[in-house]
């Protein structure tokens, strides 16, 4: 195995791991919804939803804090916000005065700012703790039952499956490419398009052994009965009790909802 | 670890609730037909072929090169997956990295995952395979049918980056005015590194097996060298490259300024039509007022303000680069010096 950790999956026996994963998913994809249509300013109703995401991680036996402390990679986006920060205007916070002009914070630009970052860190979490409490696989099998086109979860499901193997031969290659180009201090050697076309051949050598992967894989396939359609384990209905965490969660999501834009004070 | 250009995996959150069930809808309309289109040209052996070219894609966007200072070209895919497998399965292993990404490595979010699939797995794929093929159908020959796979892979990372900066604009995120010269300006340069490493690519699996490229594909690489000595005329040294990055910043800025701002209004009144234009955009420079220069009129002194935002976002972006190079040369050095002492 390379570096590359392939699955955020962390086994525990707890009552969120057992859930259903399309209960899961849709609830996760409903929450990430609620947190995106909090208006402005709303950081109680955000700080209430990323309790939320508090409560069931301990309750998955994760630590409360795991999906805050590691959802900060998502950070560097902010960039692309931050120029609000200067423009909306507004009552002024305070002016920056940079020589020729003059950068000015004003306080509905902060707001903007802070609300859409502080939004995008806790959607990040549900999506972290999504991914820590359900394997892959049964990830996939939820979206074959909420009717995914076949080829998306027949091609979902050969890429997770091959994901380790083709970034493990990647890694091998720039190890290669690595021991074989001197470098020093951070510095690669050769000239800038020698380098580019070295990339672009190990991308092509990478496609043809993936592509002879990918005939080997369907000559082992149809030795061991393939008929051209992937079989899926089938999946059973929704239990009553199911629908109801169902339900329960639409309920709850949709009076954070109505709460946030009528009661819960917004800055 | 995901070196895909980031700036075009917007998280959750940057996009508004209006813009990303829209793209949605686009993008599942389109890969409906492009599902349809997939499931009539291709055999049941594509099974395995489409899923382990998916994580080829993934795989080959870890491989980079160093390109100034602590900067760094990748790989995004778009135009390399249309030509290797045509526009239809392409969309289909794009938009399938782009989900994995975001699931597995929640590399880009789940609600905006609509838009973000429309921006780097639609356009990229199909819009670059239209300008590919339009561009490849104008004339014969091995090095012009790269030159076009080049020239669709820029257009397919800056097209995305513009489409970008538009979502983030109508979505209230980042002022278009802001938004639109400093994405269109980086993948500007960006793109060029996906140009190179496209065509390399190409060009490598053209020679080493031919009969993998599909067969229109087939019968321009019999024709040709056969080899990547065709691409001398399209990479160059360094500074060639950077001044040829600077004139397509030029391209884009010149081609966009009349829409970014000689008609801002155009955006404004889209936004208050959809109901989610909440602020009117004021004017935040004073050394550049209403993004123009003094003394210059109209869509000239807008196009001059906007090259002054692409050098710009470039000094920044080698500075810090620079700082990041250096950084790490006196930390290698620190450990030399620790493993010889």
């Amino acid at each position: 195995m390379s570096g590359l950790a392939l699955d955020r999956y962390l086994p525990r026996e707890s009552p969120i791991h057992a859930l259903d994963a399309r209960v899961k998913f849709l609830v996760a994809v409903a929450f990430i919804l609620a947190v995106s249509l909090l208006p402005a300013g709303a950081f109680a109703s955000i700080a209430i939803a990323w309790a939320a995401i508090a409560l069931a991680s301990g309750a998955a036996k994760l630590g409360p804090f795991r999906p805050t402390r590691n959802a900060f990679f998502a950070l560097p986006f902010v960039l692309a916000a931050l120029p609000l920060v200067f423009t909306r205007p507004g009552e002024e916070l305070f002016a920056l005065p940079l020589g020729v002009f003059t950068l000015r914070v004003s306080v509905e630009g902060l707001v903007a700012f802070l609300t859409i970052a502080s939004k995008s860190w806790v959607a990040v979490q549900a999506a972290l703790l999504l991914a820590y409490t359900t394997p892959f696989h049964d990830l996939v099998d939820a979206l074959r039952a909420l009717r995914l086109p076949t080829i998306f979860v027949t091609t979902v499901s050969f890429m997770y499956r091959y994901l380790a193997v083709l970034s493990d031969e990647a890694s091998r290659m720039l190890r290669a490419r690595a021991a074989r180009s001197g470098s020093r201090g951070g510095r690669s050697g050769g000239r800038l398009r020698w380098r580019a076309v070295v990339a672009g051949r190990i991308v092509g050598a990478l496609f043809i052994r993936a592509y002879e992967r990918s005939e080997r894989v369907y000559q082992a396939m149809l030795a061991r009965g393939f008929e051209g359609t992937v079989r899926p384990r089938a999946s059973r209905a929704l239990r009553r009790r199911e629908w109801a965490a169902l339900a329960l969660a639409a309920a709850l999501l949709a009076s954070f909802e109505a709460a946030a834009h009528l009661w819960i004070p917004a800055v | 670890m995901f070196p895909a250009p980031f700036l075009l995996h917007a998280p959750d959150g940057f996009f508004s609730v209006p813009v990303s069930v829209a793209f949605w809808v686009v993008t599942a309309a389109v890969l409906a037909i492009s599902v349809r289109e997939a499931n009539r040209s291709l055999e049941e052996r594509t099974v395995p072929t489409l899923g382990v070219l998916a994580a080829f894609i993934f795989a080959a966007q870890m491989v980079n090169f160093q390109v100034a200072g602590g900067t760094s070209g990748h790989l995004l895919g778009g135009v390399l997956a249309a030509v290797l497998l045509g526009p239809w399965a392409g969309s289909i292993v794009m938009a399938s990295v782009i989900a994995v990404q975001a699931l597995v490595f929640q590399d880009g979010g789940l609600v905006v995952m609509g838009a973000n699939i429309f921006n780097m797995g639609i356009i990229g794929t199909l819009g670059g395979y239209v300008v590919y093929r339009a561009i490849a159908s104008l004339g014969r020959g091995w090095r012009w049918q790269l030159g076009a796979a080049a020239v669709a892979a820029w257009f397919a990372v800056e097209a995305a980056a513009v489409v970008t900066a538009f979502q983030l604009a109508l979505s209230d995120t980042s002022p278009l005015n802001v938004a639109l010269p400093a994405m269109a300006g980086v993948h500007a340069l960006i793109g060029l590194g996906e140009a190179a490493i496209t065509v390399a690519a190409l060009a490598f699996i053209a020679s080493v097996r031919p009969d993998l490229l599909q067969a229109r594909e087939r019968a321009i690489a019999a024709g040709g060298e056969g080899h990547a000595g065709g691409l001398r005329g399209a990479l160059r040294s360094g500074p060639a490259w950077l001044a040829a990055g600077i004139v397509a910043s030029a391209l884009v800025v010149v081609v966009l300024a009349p829409f970014a701002s000689a008609d801002p209004d155009g955006l404004q009144r889209v936004a208050t039509d959809y109901g989610f234009d909440t602020v009117a955009q004021a004017n935040p420079y004073e050394i550049l007022p209403g993004y123009t220069v003094p003394g210059l009129g109209g869509t000239a002194s807008t196009v001059v303000s906007g090259l002054l935002g692409v050098l710009l976002v470039l000094a920044v972006v080698l500075g810090a680069a620079r700082i990041v190079a250096a950084r790490r040369a006196a930390r290698l050095q620190r450990e030399e010096a620790s493993s010889t002492a």
